[in-house]
């Protein structure tokens, strides 16, 4: 099952403006490789080429992030909202 | 760097401040939502980003050494500040104990694209009184800009 991906307003011109968009994966990994499928001016946006998450965004599934729970390899059942924003954090 | 002014309206002014006191003794964070300023060139004063509406956002890392915004805060954004043909222009988090100064975590972070020209806001909770504080942060460079608290 498809799980919603929400986009920050950044990246919405390279997902032919879209806020939310679907994505197949059973691991937020394979959900966001899905979404650079779909949308490959995507690409190096969120995951880099080396295959880590990138340090301008921040990815949740639902209220978490990813970094507390399995990063890119946490669990996907289906039900989950995945968040992409941009990294607003500090100290 | 372009000197700059931050005009806050009392009333986001008001909210900010008590969000942070009410985050005690985590660190609190909110969005800022108003106009970012026209460019400055040929202005004979310095441009002001105007700050009309504070977000109170939920401090994502629950701690009292960091904060992130969450996908809760970006929501609240998304839903009120569109249709008040408002932007996210910056970000406010208070400092518990320290100054009302960039911390190197807030300057690391800071360097992101998706977030250039913010207003970075400081309250620092360590005197009785706030420290409200006001930066620009880019590429490691740090600049303290005034803030105005105007009536809405």
């Amino acid at each position: 099952m498809p799980v919603d991906v929400r986009l920050p307003t950044v990246l919405r011109q390279h997902a032919g403006g879209l806020a939310t968009v679907k994505a197949n994966g059973d691991t937020v990994r394979a959900a966001l490789e899905d979404l650079v499928l779909q949308f490959p001016q995507l690409r190096g946006q969120v995951i880099t080429d080396e295959g880590v998450l990138h340090r301008f965004v921040n990815v949740y599934v639902d209220d978490d992030d990813i970094r507390y729970l399995d990063k890119l390899d946490t669990k996907l059942s289906g039900a989950e909202t995945i968040s992409i924003l941009p990294a607003v954090a500090g100290g | 760097m372009v000197r700059t002014v931050l005009r806050i309206s009392a009333t986001a002014f008001a909210a900010m401040i008590g969000h942070c006191y009410d985050g005690l003794p985590l660190e609190a964070c909110g969005l800022l939502g108003g106009r970012a300023a026209p460019g400055a060139a040929g202005r004979a004063t310095a441009p002001a980003t105007t700050v009309d509406v504070f977000i109170p956002c939920r401090n994502a890392d629950a701690s009292s050494r960091t904060y992130a915004i969450g996908p809760d805060g970006w929501r609240k954004a998304d839903e009120i500040l569109p249709p008040l043909g408002l932007d996210v222009v910056g970000v406010a988090h208070s400092h518990t104990h320290t100054d009302p100064y960039p911390s190197p975590t807030d300057v690391a972070k800071a360097d992101n694209p998706m977030l250039a020209g913010w207003h970075y806001v400081i309250v620092s909770l360590r005197d009785d009184a706030p420290m409200v504080r006001s930066y620009l942060i880019d590429g490691g460079n740090i600049v303290e800009e005034p803030i105005v608290v105007v009536d809405a």
